[in-house]
């Protein structure tokens, strides 16, 4: 809890100082304040209760990792929580009794928590609570036990309840913990509605497992869901295979694979898992590092077919492949411009260390993004276009990098990441607000995201090495 | 206001939450063990003894240097099988390559309750022709495989940081490899070489699988110009992929900053 209150007060303090320096806040993760939102556990009947755990910590992880509420703390909470919104009461009219002299005048009268005041006043000090319950049914028709919330969103600021429902809603899951947080995960979705934003439930992190030993490592391409629960493993190449991205719609991955030896391009459907056969250039030893064009039917690469190596462009099907780069130097990890279509960043070794750089999709006008010093890489393009997060070793030695964020059109920058271990390949998500990157801070290479203030990191993989994820719808 | 009957259903809510959460921990019972195994068939009054259906090398006649291949089928109960001329305890049926440098008659042994029964089978070995050219080099089995002779006759090339080009000490590693790899690919006249680029863990992956390419490219550009055959030899960049080891400082680094040979498909 003391650590959910350090992290929001310091999220609002980097907030204010921020907005004052750069306008980065003001389209990324959005300005003012922010409504205060009281989220108490809610409680079930008969089995349902036993997934309540789950519900009252994913509705609480999805509200708060939005970052568009102040969430208030769960200790500030009066004693009794409403269940539904008709429990909540109206206060009495006040009645003036004369206070004698030498005496301190009476308590401010309090619900207990029936009164939308109670709420509202110190010390919650809420603009919005969300009250519920959950119910086990088992309706006779299919026999099915499902998992039953009633949620409703409180706007506190209206003194009478009953016009104080800012939503009110039913979920229908089965009754398990996927069902749990599936009706917790929707409920959230439709508070972030209400207010303008919207939920991550549903998009996919793809990213890479390693296993195996550093003689013979594995390295196998993995799913997950935006919260890091529900991860499956999608290629059984049982070789290494790097370097996924998703395709615009969500349909597709592309990736890079040794599995028959000099690595090559795969592009696989996601549901169901196949693979569409990339066709990769006889006599190329090295293609790899794809990603998507913003209409989903090509693919740029890194390939070894004019030397190593320049940027190409190709087909989904890997026919048609044309030239953008001469392979002077190195030149890898394409990635088109997603609101244009008609530019491209990379990451180059052509003026010395690796660095970011831009160019037309035609190979003309390159410029350097990154500023020389030290090395930078794996860029990444915010949904809008006009922002970059990438992997750069500013301020720390050769191979140290941290997660910064860079206005493309004015240069300037901010850093997300402060040594906290290695922390590399950042990666957008849908909603343009929240970055998911590889960090080792743990020891080994895990999965992390964070808000696009570098607020709110939070772990989404502890198994073996994970690296590598990309936000795909 | 509260009324009894709404406390009385908060109450039993909470029981039976509290129940519920007693429930949730509670260990699954394990499943119930497997069925034992079925009780083996009664053995035979009188066992008889096995049988050798089938004792075979193929072909029986083979140059020196070539594999005959033998093959055998035993019938009946056995607790033993064996085959003489260093090939040693055997399954009852199965087959093994040999590779014999003067003719051999083989002895397959085979016990079982009933008893021990032989068989023999004959690989004839001819002299081969001596070679139109080129005097005869030592027989390579007793060299060992490919694999064996790269790694004993065959060092690695180092190279410095973000750099493909040969330095000093890598130029000198790679001259006295070009003379055992025209040897080893002398002695395995069907074999090519791979060139492993590798690189270490610093910068992005995507970056570092170039590099590896490039110093896989430039080890092979200097064997080809001190006169190893390009044909035979490939490039494979792994990046990062597969350090020799994994510590963070300069002594390690400069171990992953390599090119690695390898056998070839």
């Amino acid at each position: 809890m003391n650590r959910i209150v350090w992290i929001t007060g310091a999220a609002a303090a980097t907030l204010a100082v921020l907005a004052a320096q750069t306008d980065f806040h003001g389209v990324i993760v959005g300005n003012g304040a922010l409504p205060a939102l009281a989220v108490p556990d809610f409680r079930g009947d008969g089995q349902s209760q036993s997934f309540m755990t789950v519900f009252n910590q994913t509705l609480w992880s999805d509200l708060n990792g939005a970052g568009i509420f102040k969430m208030v703390p769960k200790g500030s909470y009066p004693l009794t929580v409403p269940q539904q919104l008709s429990d909540f009461k109206v206060p009495p009219p006040v009645q003036n009794t004369p206070v004698r002299r030498n005496q301190s005048p009476p308590p401010p009268p309090t619900g207990g928590g029936l009164w939308i005041s109670d709420w509202s006043g110190a010390p919650t000090q809420a603009n919005y609570v969300t009250v519920g319950y959950a119910a086990a049914q088992t309706p006779k028709a299919t026999g099915n036990s499902l998992f039953v919330l009633r949620g409703w969103l409180v706007d506190l600021s209206i003194p009478d309840p009953a016009n104080a429902g800012a939503l009110a809603k039913t979920y229908i899951e089965s009754l398990d913990e996927a069902g749990a947080r599936k009706a917790a995960h929707e409920f959230a979705s439709d508070i972030l509605e209400r207010f303008g934003a919207k939920s991550l439930f549903g998009t996919h992190i793809y990213f890479v497992r390693r296993t195996g030993t550093l003689k013979a490592p594995v390295a196998e391409i993995w799913v997950m869901d935006p919260d890091g629960k529900n991860q499956r493993q999608i290629t059984h190449f049982n070789a290494v295979s790097d370097f996924p991205a998703a395709s615009p719609d969500g349909s597709k991955i592309a990736f890079t694979s040794w599995v028959h030896g000099n690595p090559g391009i795969f592009v696989f459907s996601v549901d169901p898992v196949r693979d569409l056969r990339f066709y990769n250039q006889r006599g190329a030893s090295v293609m790899a590092s794809p990603s998507f064009t913003p209409d989903g039917k090509q693919i740029v690469f890194m390939s070894s077919v004019s030397g190593c190596c320049g940027i190409f462009i190709a087909n989904v099907d890997g026919s048609n492949v044309h030239s953008i780069t001469a392979a002077r130097s190195i030149d890898s990890e394409p990635k088109v411009n997603p609101k244009t279509g008609s530019e491209i960043a990379f990451s180059s070794g052509r003026s010395g260390p690796e660095q970011i750089y831009r160019m037309n999709i035609d190979g003309t006008d390159v410029e350097r993004l990154s500023d020389g010093t030290g090395e930078a890489s794996n860029p990444s393009w915010h949904p809008d276009g006009q922002f970059l997060a990438y992997a750069w070793t500013r301020g720390y030695m050769a191979g140290a990098f941290n997660i910064f964020v860079m206005n493309v059109a004015r240069r300037d920058y901010l850093q997300l990441t402060h040594g906290e271990g290695k922390n590399e390949n950042p990666s957008w998500a849908p909603d343009g607000k929240h970055i998911v990157f590889m960090s080792d801070r743990t020891g080994r290479p895990q999965i992390w995201s964070m808000l696009a203030d570098g607020t709110q990191q939070q772990q989404l993989t502890s198994e073996g090495s994970s690296l590598h994820p990309v936000w795909g719808k | 206001m509260f009324s009894k009957r709404k406390i009385t259903v908060v109450c039993l809510a909470v029981s039976i939450a509290l129940f519920a959460e007693g429930c949730k921990k509670k260990v699954p019972a394990p499943p119930p063990p497997p069925p034992p195994a079925p009780a083996p068939a009664a053995a035979p009054a009188t066992p008889a003894a096995p049988t050798v259906a089938q004792f075979t090398a193929e072909p029986s006649t083979i140059q020196r240097g070539q594999s005959a291949t033998l093959r055998w089928e035993i019938g009946g109960e056995v607790t033993s099988a064996s085959i003489n001329s260093g090939i040693g305890t055997v399954r009852s049926t199965g087959s093994q390559q040999v590779t014999p440098t003067s003719s051999t008659t083989y002895t397959l042994t085979a016990t079982g309750p009933g008893g021990t029964v032989t068989s023999l089978a004959t690989v004839s070995v001819a002299t081969p022709p001596p070679p139109a050219s080129a005097p005869p080099s030592a027989p390579m089995t007793s060299r060992g495989t490919i694999t064996d002779r790269l790694s004993s006759d065959i060092q690695d090339a180092y190279f410095d940081y973000d750099k493909s080009d040969v330095r000093g000490d890598a130029r000198d590693a790679l001259t006295r490899d070009a003379a055992a790899l025209k040897a080893i690919l002398a002695d395995f006249p069907n074999a090519v070489i791979m060139v492993e680029g590798h690189c270490d863990e610093r910068g992005s992956a995507e970056y570092n699988l170039g590099l590896g390419d490039r110093r896989a490219s430039s080890a092979k550009d200097f064997l080809v110009s001190v006169g190893v055959p390009a044909d035979r030899l490939k490039t494979i960049s792994y990046g990062k992929e597969r350090p020799q080891c994994t510590d963070a400082n300069e002594s390690c680094w400069q171990k992953n900053r390599r090119a690695h040979f390898a056998p070839g498909q």
